[in-house]
């Protein structure tokens, strides 16, 4: 394989809440054009990670790199350079409220840039048809559904022509048609904008369907990262079972009987 | 843990905590206020714009009727007392100095910490708890410059207006008491209203009224982007941002007055 360019850089990440350790010693790599997704248990730490990477969330130790440059000790405006070429879908979308799709999409255009209101125009209609969504410019967020508002959020996040996209949870919360939408979308981005893509997920479909490399987060750390193939025939119990969902394997959700006869004649 | 030594401990490095998050927040916002438009950052006009119809415009009939009401029962109390003296007509000048120096300013920033900086800080708590705060920080945009300086340049720029017309309303209330029920006439009444008042008299009052304006931006956008915890988060931080608006108001009131009391300015 050749060498190819790392965009995202995550060197022994450590992140704790107060006495909970989130991110216990992360080391993963983001190469370009790639689409890695992350994926693990609810509350494993995966949108933390995400967090990180795109300098929202400060660790407790370890660096991050995001485009060759070491983010991990910038605040704020130090960020701004660095934020201009990344995009983010939020979980919840995350759109402005008191704002129409148009206005929502434009957004970061009208503040970065020095483009005429008619071309900011010409670039919303392009980025809305994208995602399928051209007619809808002069709605109001409230006034779409749950998978449309996904939609917006995804060509906001892809206004400026970013080099990096990254997803937070893209599918949850949506219908099986919807979300197969969302993910060809993603798909569809990564391919003919040459976007290196990185999403975290739980929808054991998704991965498969839209991923080149996967990682996969378990207890703060990571437990396994390799292609499709290498994960699907991977050896770790725990991948597999979380695969296959199902409910007996190492990962335990109830304590074991003794421990839990332990803990309650304690 | 539970001794209250520690505690008292904890609250005061709690409190000092918010009180310097509140200070940084508002070191922020005049720089963006000031630098701002010389980066060829200015915030955007249409949002100010919005944010001062909401604020003034909006808060109008409201200010109206309690500055009305005030007016009407100060002329009352005080022509209880003066009549005694047998100097009724001091009654005006009574009405129009403390609609002026105190409560015009007082009941407005009152009102509109009650309307205005609840709205705000449940308006910025919902988009924080939604994610918006961080989205607006991942487009590379500053909360600050984005939401609270056309929030801030609102309030201080519409609650003195409100002020004024308040101090109107007011005198007009004791005016219709005056008037109606003491028997002095109107053209005196009205001279007297104004002859005995001075300028500083005004200028205090509209000092007071633009401090009062900061504090209840700053409060409620300070709690607004500190909201945590969903929909119950959002209901405390706005009643908090009630709360601690009108006691910064009342003391900072009690400040100011003192300081031109003792001055002597």
């Amino acid at each position: 394989m050749e060498e190819r360019e790392v965009v995202v850089e995550v060197k022994d990440l450590v992140k704790d809440f107060g006495d909970r350790t989130v991110l216990n010693g992360i080391d993963l790599k983001v190469y370009r054009g790639e689409t890695l997704v992350i994926m693990g248990g609810s509350g494993c730490g995966k949108s933390t990670l995400l967090r990180h990477m795109i300098g929202n969330i400060k660790p407790t130790s370890g660096r991050v790199e995001l485009l060759g440059e070491d983010i991990t000790d910038r605040y704020d405006a130090e960020l701004d350079n660095v934020r201009k070429k990344i995009g983010m879908s939020f979980q919840s979308s995350a759109l402005f409220d008191s704002m129409t799709v148009a206005e929502n999409v434009s957004l970061p255009l009208k503040e970065h840039t020095n483009l005429e209101q008619s071309v900011i125009d010409i670039m919303i209609t392009m980025k809305l048809e994208l995602v399928g969504l051209r007619g809808f410019e002069d709605l109001l967020p409230s006034e779409l559904s749950g998978g449309m508002r996904k939609r917006v959020g995804l060509a906001r996040a892809i206004a400026m022509d970013p080099q990096i996209v990254f997803y937070d949870e893209p599918t949850a919360g949506l219908d099986p048609i919807v979300a197969s939408v969302v993910d060809k979308l993603i798909k569809d981005l990564s391919e003919k904008l040459s976007i290196t893509s990185v999403v975290v997920t739980h929808d054991m479909k998704s991965v498969f369907a839209i991923a080149n490399r996967v990682a996969m987060l378990y207890q703060g750390k990571v437990l396994e990262v390799g292609t499709c193939e290498e994960i699907k025939n991977s050896k770790n119990p725990m991948v597999q079972q979380f695969i296959s969902g199902s409910f007996d394997g190492p990962i335990h959700f109830f304590q074991q009987k003794d421990d839990y006869l332990e803990d309650l004649t304690k | 843990m539970n001794n209250p030594i520690s505690s008292i401990g904890k609250t005061i490095l709690t409190l000092g905590g918010h009180i310097s998050g509140v200070l940084s927040l508002f070191y922020n916002t005049l720089y963006w206020v000031i630098i701002g438009p010389i980066k060829g950052k200015a915030s955007s006009r249409q949002s100010i714009f919005e944010q001062m119809v909401f604020v003034g415009v909006q808060s109008l009939v409201i200010v109206f009727f309690i500055s009305l009401f005030t007016g009407i029962v100060i002329a009352m109390q005080s022509a209880y007392q003066l009549n005694q003296l047998g100097a009724v007509i001091f009654v005006a000048p009574m009405v129009s100095i403390s609609m002026a120096r105190e409560l015009g300013p007082v009941f407005a920033a009152l009102v509109v910490a009650g309307r205005v900086g609840s709205a705000i800080a449940a308006e910025l708590g919902t988009m924080k708890v939604s994610e918006q705060i961080e989205a607006l920080e991942t487009l590379a945009l500053d909360p600050v410059r984005f939401l609270v300086v056309p929030r801030f340049l609102a309030l201080i720029i519409m609650l003195p207006c409100l002020t004024i017309m308040a101090d109107i309303v007011g005198v007009l209330g004791g005016m219709i008491v005056g008037v109606t029920q003491l028997d002095i006439n109107i053209y005196r009444y009205t001279s007297f209203s104004f002859d005995m008042m001075t300028f500083k008299d005004i200028w205090t009052g509209l000092i007071k009224s633009v401090v009062f304006g900061a504090s209840i931006a700053m409060v409620a956008c300070y709690v607004g982007l500190g909201t945590r915890g969903g929909a119950e988060g959002v209901g405390k931080s706005t009643t908090l941002s009630v709360v601690i608006s009108f006691i910064l108001i009342v003391l900072f009131d009690c400040i100011i007055t003192g300081i031109f009391f003792f001055s002597n300015v």
